[in-house]
């Protein structure tokens, strides 16, 4: 008796990673945590259109969201970086892995079988796609409560030059662009404390926990220069595209760094999960 | 045992293990475990709770790892021929898991897009003969929180049939089934069998196992204590006597002094049963006789699978440690 080596079908990849999206996108916990990303950036709206704020108070950019709506998606990413969007994506990256230990799918996949490396590969690829849903959330809905508010009008610059709104939109889209790049090492680091343990709540609190000693970390001065290495520490750099002469190698080199936890965390999560004994 | 697949009697091996050893800290849950299931048979692995037959059917499958010892499976050695030999291998473990916000049917199309091998073209159609299989078409729309235990359970079975596999390991696959359920899974497991494929089933019903299994195999305190084909191991056990008699004390008392063992007054008022212990019924009855116990009734019985079951592993509810 031997066997043959079954054949593979076209496509199987793809099958598996819409599976895996569907899986997520379609959970209501999940969408119900993006509903609640829409929520920030309309009540920053609503709030300084009732009652404009005095100059340089609030959060960053909140002064020039009178003056022209699309700054209104600066500030909620501004607000959100910080604790609503590494909640949600916390929630879903610890819920990867120990999720479907908890309730024992994990078995089922890895005897069907689905090869280790590809299930935390497929894995990590919708916990990716969810993270860049929940920032096109909060910039979105900044957007269309900027535009209904305050209209969108020829963007000024950090710098106080003015470009047009095409120009504007650009930018915008490069600044989402470049914090969906900048929050992969969370996902990573979510990923790995999924593959620790059966139980996704500890996973969940474990990934969001972290990010907020990190970000605590951060804003002790005395720690000095070492904290540009930290994960979170150019969360916010995304105003560096809003200057006239934008630095690309800033924001190539702050981009290198999540490169570097994507590597160290996506290398432990591998190594853990691919030797990982499965008893639940 | 590299060179494909050790043969035993000449018959394949559909599942082959070589003195299997695993570990958890100091407590050695399954202790050189050679298993031999022929190519074919409907293979029932039995065992108290705790004696290791879960960690060694996770161990077949690749999901633990082995301290010691070999596997094959369908002739090529697990868990590193996992991606060969699991798409011809359907497994119920330790009870069904599924997504509990999905429907029956989404979770089988979960499991179905996982597996490269399937045709995503007939993943519809044999999604729904799997359910009908297990008469679960019905509520195939239906979320799986909503399931009964015993639905769940068919829905494990279900997802151990979607494609045609070689070899079905199904763990405990009565469990929480009403005795028409229980009925019908041993429906399938015959017809599962006459198509071909080799069947390992893990179950304490042992009354269940005897009525379907062609092979057993005991395991008790992480060791495999008795393997074979269901007549040898029926064989290996002491055949017992049954006597009928209005004098059970004077009874016991001649038995005992025959030189028969574990002499017991029977559950019913005037029986009196006992180990055999080589003598013949002709000889027993003479003794009786000229000791002035009336025989009203005197046979020989064959003991049954759980009797054999008990001697083996011992009687009580402890949960071995």
């Amino acid at each position: 008796m031997s066997l043959v080596e079954p054949a593979t079908q076209p496509g199987h990849l793809g099958r598996l990673i819409r599976s895996e999206l569907a899986l997520v996108f379609r959970r209501r916990r999940n969408q119900a945590l993006l509903a609640v990303l829409a929520g920030p950036p309309a009540l920053i709206g609503i709030a300084v259109k009732v009652s404009a704020p005095p100059p340089g108070a609030g959060p960053d950019f909140l002064g020039q969201v009178t003056g022209n709506g699309l700054f209104l998606v600066y500030t909620a990413l501004s607000v959100c970086l910080p604790l609503f969007l590494p909640l949600a994506i916390g929630v879903v990256a610890g819920d990867s892995i120990a999720g479907e230990a908890n309730i024992g799918t994990l078995r089922y996949l890895l005897t069907v079988p689905v090869g280790r490396g590809r299930l935390l590969a497929v894995k990590a690829l919708a916990v990716l796609a969810y993270s860049a849903a929940a920032l096109a959330m909060v910039a979105v809905s900044g957007l269309i409560t900027g535009a209904i508010l305050f209209g969108i009008h020829p963007l000024t610059l950090l710098s106080g030059d003015t470009v047009s709104v095409g120009s504007g939109v650009l930018r915008t889209l490069g600044v989402i662009a470049y914090v969906t790049f900048a929050l992969t090492g969370l996902v990573a680091l979510g990923l790995f404390i999924s593959t620790l343990t059966e139980g996704p709540i500890a996973a969940m609190a474990a990934t969001v926990a972290v990010t907020i000693i990190v970000e605590v970390l951060d804003a002790v001065p005395q720690l000095g220069a070492s904290r540009q290495w930290l994960f979170t520490h150019n969360w916010l750099g995304f105003g560096e595209l809003l200057r006239l002469q934008i630095n690309f190698g800033t924001l190539l080199t702050w981009s290198a760094l999540q490169l570097g936890y994507i590597a160290i965390f996506g290398s432990l999560a591998w190594a853990r999960f691919t030797t990982k004994d499965i008893t639940s | 045992m590299t060179q494909g697949v050790p043969d035993i009697g000449g018959g394949a091996l559909a599942v082959a293990s070589e003195g299997l050893t695993r570990r958890f800290g100091h407590q050695v849950a399954v202790d050189q475990v050679s298993l031999r299931v022929p190519v074919g048979a409907v293979y029932g692995f039995l065992g108290p709770n705790g004696s290791g037959k879960t960690t060694t059917i996770r161990m077949l499958l690749g999901l633990i790892s082995a301290h010691e010892g070999s596997i094959h499976l369908l002739g090529s050695a697990m868990p590193r021929s996992a991606a060969l030999v699991l798409p011809s291998v359907g497994a119920l473990i330790e009870g069904p898991a599924f997504h509990p916000y999905l429907t029956g049917a989404d979770n089988l199309r979960r499991l179905d897009a996982a597996d490269r091998t399937a045709n995503p073209h007939s993943s519809s159609e044999r999604i729904a003969e799997s359910l009908s299989r297990v008469g679960l078409s019905a509520a195939a729309s239906k979320r799986y929180r909503q399931y009964s235990l015993g639905m769940k359970q068919r829905l494990g079975i279900a997802a151990a049939l979607l494609q045609p596999r070689k070899l079905l390991i199904l763990d405990e696959p009565t469990n929480g089934l009403d005795p028409q359920g229980t009925r019908e899974v041993r429906h399938l497991i015959r017809s599962l069998a006459a198509d071909g494929a080799t069947i390992l089933v893990s179950s304490h019903l042992l009354a269940e196992v005897e009525q379907v299994a062609t092979h057993v195999g005991i395991m008790s305190a992480g060791r495999l204590i008795s393997q074979g084909t269901l007549t040898e191991v029926l064989a290996g056990a002491e055949p017992r006597l049954l006597l009928f008699t209005n004098a059970t004390g004077p009874a016991q008392h001649v038995l005992s002094r025959l030189g028969l063992s574990d002499v017991l007054a029977g559950l019913g008022k005037g029986t009196v049963t006992a180990n055999m212990c080589g003598h013949g019924v002709d000889e027993i009855t003479r003794a009786l006789v000229n000791a002035d116990v009336p025989v009203l009734g005197i046979s020989q019985t064959r003991p049954a699978l759980e009797d054999l079951f008990v001697s083996l592993t011992g009687e009580g509810f402890d949960v071995a440690s």
